[in-house]
This record gives structure tokens, C-alpha cells and sequence, in this order.
């Protein structure tokens, strides 16, 4: 019978039923960090447990890390505990640890992939929510909360229920502006923030076949954003000319060996899904959200929702919710409202990519005066890359603050942070209240290239009009 | 490890009104800089219960007729967002033994059935009758029953749905799988040996 990429992957990983009917699942990878490990250590010590599977797990320090301040100990106490325990945990436990000296460390979800531990028809967890993003290479992968950080430290599995499979094509062609980016918004914006709970999401159509791994990385990476815990793409040979020579992929016979094994996990034609949902290419616009969850977006042409216009009390009182919060007027054009702050970074698009695109038109521009503008490469090497091709002195002399590899302003547990109202064009995946670190600060999420706009116009922008933007 | 068998919940009840509320909202993300998960119940919902200056804003926990309230009600998608189990954490920190909503996120619904919190689902009409019956005496007692499915309150009651394997998972005490994972290691082991990637 034929199965999807994600049935295959789980019943390869499946180790057996549990009593409550859930499945006790393999996890081949583990991903760590500072935030969410250092209690699941200490409830291993508690319980005398060792990590079964030291060599499949692997951490890397990015939330805490100061992107302005290299040396130890850092200015925040706190940080600098959290970076404390997670060295001593992975020392005790035999982890490998990217720490900063090694020159590898990153965002985890950059890392991953840069590394090539991140492998098609594998299982991956991390305790963090834009785990998903490893699905681009057709993997599985889970966010997961602490205790299954401890489940998995302990046993190499956890316990969990299989997911229904969305299958979302997206077909024709991109309109010259549009970016990954934009492409996930888009389909958040349709299927709704919550419209993927119970389910993993299927990427596929002409579009998917035609991007890059960073493009898939961006799109799986807010599949939760839209609810759904898992998003994946299958494997092609876009997917294994990105693997091929990184430092954790398989080489000489084994690699031809694991190509093969790779491609028996991409979904098989005619296999069954619980859902397709067709998108045309052509009706997606460079998107840019106006509320305070993922899923109120807009394209940069439309105008912000009028709550007297609304179809149901519910989504009323949530316009009237966000408008009051975000501080803009209902009704109006989104385009022209005042920025303050200009964010480029995050595990959604902290590649080297979005910076290279962004340096193309942003080359001889420059920040507008009162613009606080920072661009955070999401690892080490993303930021030698871009150093390499002079990349970061575009940037700088355009007037963004170059930074060191982190999630910086996307969450704000370390020095980036919005000040009071402050309103900043982020190509980040969440503008929650409060997300980027203070209580009233707002947060207009968009592509990197939309970042440029916004921080060269002083104002949410369409970087078609600022730029000839011909991608 | 004997777990306790939760089969039922019952305690004053507070309603917090509104969808979509995210695990940001919960727990900001600046209480998270911690090693240990102690303390987070007095941070829960912060940046809603305070002004940015500070101020109590009155927010439903902090109510003195709501104070020692062990059920949480509230509306749709509860816990969106991140996967920080620092989110059940300090809701049970702060006291709260069951959370009642139309639905949960996916993340933060595993989370708090792995430490014993039993999210249930109810009707959005359903969940406006037994906060309408809070807010008269504050003082009644809520039974969330998750055996029988349904929440008692003020000698009324309601329907209410929960998923199945976190339904015997809380009522037959296992709602913790480490043990059974524990268990299964010999066949963990058995089943990475089958797989190129894990077998090298």
C-alpha cells in the first residue's frame, strides 16, 4: 500500500505500543539547548539515569547568548548560568557540545542542517517549537517540553500519538517579491493559527520542488505557527546536493548507500492523505502581519481589518484585541506605519541566503535616521559566510548593527530587546505580546527583504516599489 | 513508578477569558532564564496581571475570591506557541490542577498530561455556564471529571471530551511514560539496529 513520508519515517521508528495506546517512538536525533535542557538533566541525576544514546545527541547555546558580547562570564548572571550548566551537563554526559570556541554553534535549528546531522526519513527532537524546521529534509521532527527532553535523554524515544497528514501544494509560479516567507504566512493566514493541530504538515507542488533547503527550512520552520506540530518536504536532489560533504554526512559508499535509503522515504504516488489543500502560487503577496498572533496577515497592499466588518463575534473581539494592542488604526493601509526597530536574524531566516538577498538591494541604501536596525547571523558559520563575501560590511554601511550568532531579537531572553511601544519589522516567526522582550512592543512579522524596506523607508513598506526587486 | 491516579479534579474554578493565548503570555520568556523550574508559579500570566510600571491589573487569578482556585478555565487554542513545559510548570505552581478550554495546542497539551494536569475540552456554551456559575459564588466547587467525563458544579454539570490515551494515561496513573520507556530500552535498541542511521 502506499504510505507518505510520514508514515514510513514512524513505523521505521516505531519500537512498540504503550499501554495508554500511544506509541513509544525512536527519536534517531536529539537536539539540546540551554533553555529547556538543564532541568531535564537534573531530573536524570535525580532519578540515576544516564543518557542512553550520548553519540545521537547533540547541543548548541543560542537563546541566552549575548549577540554583542563575546566574553565570558557574561553581564547576566543568569546567562551565564545557563551556559554553565549546559557545558557541565554535556561534558558529564558525553554530549557533544558546539560551543562557541568550537565555531559551530548557532541557532539549533541552523546548526543542525549546516551540520548535515539533519537527515531525511530520520526522527528528530528538540525541546523547542521550531523543531519542525528539520522537516525541509524530510525527517520528522518534534518540538518537545522538558520531560520529554528527559524521556528522550534517557531512553532515545518518547511516548506520542501519530498525526493525521495535511498534504499543502502550492503550484505555478512565486510573482517577483514573494519569498519563502511570505509563502508560510500565506498559508497560516488561510488554514488559520490553529487549523494544523493533530496535524503534520505535507509541503509539496511546483513551488516546494523549485526551492532552495534554506526557502524549505523557512516554510517548515512556522509550521507550528499554523498549529502543526511536524512539517516536512519530501527528500530530492535538492536535498542531498545541500548534504553531500557536510561534516556528519555519510561519505564514499556509505553515501550512496544512505541516497538510496533516502529516497525510499519520500511519499509514494497515489498514498492517502487526511487532507490536501491546494494553493496557487500567483495569489500569494509579500505578507506582513498586523496582530499579535502568526495568523493575522495581510499582503503589504491590503488595508488593516475593520472589527465592524468582521464575519463573527470571535474574530471581532480578536481584531479589536490586536488593533488596541498594536496601536493601529482599523481600516487603514499597513503600509507607512512607522517602524522603530529593524530585525533580520531568527531560525526562520537567519541564513545565509536571506542575507545575501538582503545585502543585494540594500547595498548603497541606507537605515532611515531613528531606525535601530540589527542583523544577527543564526550561527558562526553563517556569519563567516557572510563575511566572507563582504556581506556585513553592505549591511553595516547601510547602517545595521552586525551582530554574533543567536536568536537575539526573536525572543528577547537575552540583551535584544524592543524598548516600551516600540515597533519592529522582524524577520522573525512570532509577534505574541511581549515577544521580543518588552510588554507593549510590537512586532510587524515579514520577509528579510521587507526588513530592508521597512528599515531604509522608516515604515512597513513594499519592498517591490523600494526596490526593483526581481528575484 | 506509581503515579497518582487521577480520575478526578475538583476545587474552586477561575475563568480567564480568551483565545489564542499563547505560551508567551503564560510565561514570558525572560522567566525562563533558569536552571530549575521552581518558583515560575508566581510569574504566571505576568505580563497580564501587571501594568509595564508594574501595577496589579486586576487580573481574574489574582482576585481574592479566586484565590486557591485549582481549575483553570478558558477558551480556544489554549498554549499556542513555544514548547516551553515552563508553561504547565508554572500553571501548576501557581496551584491550578486542571485547565478546562474548547481546545488546546498540541505542544502544550502533551506537556501538561505528562505532569499530571488534565486539559479537558468543553464546549464553548458550556464553559460560559460554569464561569456565569463561578462568578455568582465564587466559592462553589468544580469537578472535573475526567473518568466520567463531565465537570459538576453548583449541582449542575457539563459534557466535556478529552483524547483517549491521555484519558487512561491520567485515570490508570501512567500519565508520566518514563518507566514504560524504561521498559521498552531492549527494544529500542532493537529497533535503532534496523536503522543505517543509528545501526553505524
Amino acid at each position: 500500500m502506499p504510505k507518505s513520508l510520514f508514515e514510513k519515517v514512524w513505523d521505521a521508528h516505531s519500537v512498540r505500543k504503550l499501554a495508554n495506546g500511544q506509541t513509544q517512538l525512536l527519536i534517531g536525533t536529539h537536539l539540546i539547548h540551554e533553555v529547556t535542557s538543564p532541568q531535564a538533566f537534573g531530573m536524570l541525576r535525580d532519578l540515576g539515569l544516564k543518557v542512553l544514546m550520548p553519540h545521537r545527541t547533540f547541543a548548541t547555546v543560542d537563546h541566552i547568548v549575548p549577540t554583542n558580547e563575546l566574553v565570558e562570564p557574561y553581564k547576566d548572571p543568569l546567562a551565564q548560568a545557563m551556559m554553565d550548566e549546559l557545558r557541565k551537563n554535556c561534558a558529564q554526559f558525553g554530549v557533544t557540545f558546539f560551543d562557541r570556541a568550537t565555531g559551530k554553534q548557532g541557532i539549533v535549528h541552523i546548526v543542525g542542517p549546516e551540520q548535515g546531522i539533519t537527515q531525511p526519513g530520520t526522527t528528530i527532537a528538540c525541546g523547542d517549537s521550531h523543531t519542525s524546521t528539520h522537516g525541509a529534509f524530510g525527517a520528522i521532527a518534534f518540538g518537545i517540553g522538558t520531560s520529554q527532553v528527559r524521556d528522550v535523554l534517557a531512553t532515545q524515544t518518547m511516548a506520542l500519538g501519530a498525526l493525521k497528514v495535511r498534504r499543502i501544494e502550492v503550484n505555478g509560479k512565486l510573482r517577483a517579491g514573494v519569498y519563502a516567507k511570505d509563502v508560510i504566512l500565506h498559508i497560516i493566514r488561510v488554514l488559520g493559527v490553529n487549523g494544523g493541530t493533530g496535524f503534520a504538515y505535507e509541503y509539496a507542488g511546483s513551488v516546494f520542488d523549485g526551492f532552495t533547503m534554506e526557502e524549505r527550512m523557512t516554510v517548515c520552520n512556522m509550521s507550528i505557527e499554523g498549529g502543526a506540530r511536524v512539517g516536512y518536504v519530501n527528500p530530492d536532489e535538492t536535498t542531498f546536493a545541500y548534504l553531500k560533504g557536510r561534516p556528519y554526512s555519510p561519505t564514499g559508499a556509505a553515501w550512496d548507500a544512505a541516497v538510496a535509503n533516502w529516497k525510499s522515504f519520500a511519499s509514494d504516488a497515489g498514498c492517502r492523505y487526511d487532507d490536501v489543500v491546494k494553493i496557487d502560487a500567483a495569489d500569494i503577496a509579500p505578507t506582513v502581519t498586523w496582530g499579535i498572533n502568526p495568523g493575522q496577515g495581510i499582503s503589504i497592499t491590503e488595508n488593516v481589518p475593520d472589527p465592524t466588518k468582521a464575519t463573527s463575534d470571535d474574530e471581532k473581539a480578536g481584531i479589536i484585541e490586536a488593533l488596541a494592542y498594536m496601536k493601529l488604526p482599523a481600516g487603514q493601509p499597513i503600509k507607512g506605519t512607522k517602524i522603530n526597530v529593524a530585525f533580520l536574524g531568527s531560525c526562520t531566516n537567519g541564513r545565509l541566503s536571506d542575507f545575501q538577498e538582503v545585502a543585494k538591494y540594500i547595498k548603497g541604501r541606507k537605515v532611515a535616521p531613528g531606525v535601530r536596525a540589527i542583523a544577527v547571523p543564526g550561527s558562526q558559520i553563517v556569519a563567516l559566510q557572510c563575511e566572507k563575501l563582504g556581506l556585513d560590511k553592505i549591511l553595516a554601511e547601510a547602517g545595521f548593527e552586525w551582530r554574533a550568532a543567536g536568536c537575539s531579537m526573536c525572543l528577547a531572553m537575552n540583551p535584544d530587546k524592543l524598548i516600551g511601544d516600540e515597533l519592529c519589522a522582524s524577520s522573525s516567526n512570532r509577534n505574541f505580546k511581549g515577544r521580543q522582550g518588552s510588554i507593549t512592543g510590537r512586532t510587524v512579522l515579514m520577509s528579510p527583504v521587507m526588513v530592508a524596506a521597512a528599515a531604509v523607508t522608516g515604515s512597513v513598506a513594499d519592498a517591490r516599489e523600494v526596490f526593483a526587486v526581481n528575484n | 513508578m506509581a503515579l497518582e491516579k487521577i480520575t478526578q479534579v475538583s476545587g474552586r474554578g477561575v475563568y480567564v477569558p480568551g483565545n489564542d493565548i499563547d505560551t508567551d503570555r503564560i510565561i514570558p520568556a525572560r522567566f525562563m532564564k533558569c536552571v530549575v523550574f521552581d518558583g515560575l508559579g508566581e510569574f504566571l500570566f505576568f505580563d497580564v496581571r501587571h501594568t509595564p510600571e508594574g501595577v496589579p491589573t486586576g487580573h481574574p487569578i489574582d482576585k481574592p475570591e479566586h484565590k486557591g482556585a485549582k481549575i483553570l478555565l478558558t477558551g480556544a487554542n489554549f498554549g499556542c506557541g513555544s514548547s516551553r513545559e515552563h508553561a504547565p510548570q508554572a500553571i501548576h505552581k501557581a496551584g491550578f490542577r486542571a485547565v478546562i478550554a474548547e481546545n488546546f495546542a498540541e505542544i502544550f497539551f502533551g506537556n501538561s498530561t505528562t505532569l499530571g494536569i488534565p486539559c479537558v475540552n468543553a464546549a464553548r456554551e458550556d464553559i460560559a455556564k460554569v464561569a456565569a456559575a463561578i462568578e455568582k459564588n465564587p466559592a462553589i466547587e468544580v469537578v472535573v471529571d475526567v473518568a466520567a467525563l463531565e465537570v459538576r458544579f453548583g449541582g449542575d454539570k457539563i459534557k466535556i471530551t478529552q483524547r483517549d490515551s491521555a484519558r487512561d494515561a491520567l485515570v490508570n496513573g501512567r500519565w508520566d511514560a518514563i518507566g514504560e520507556l524504561i521498559d521498552g530500552v531492549p527494544a529500542v535498541k532493537a529497533t535503532a539496529a534496523k536503522l543505517p542511521y543509528l545501526a553505524a
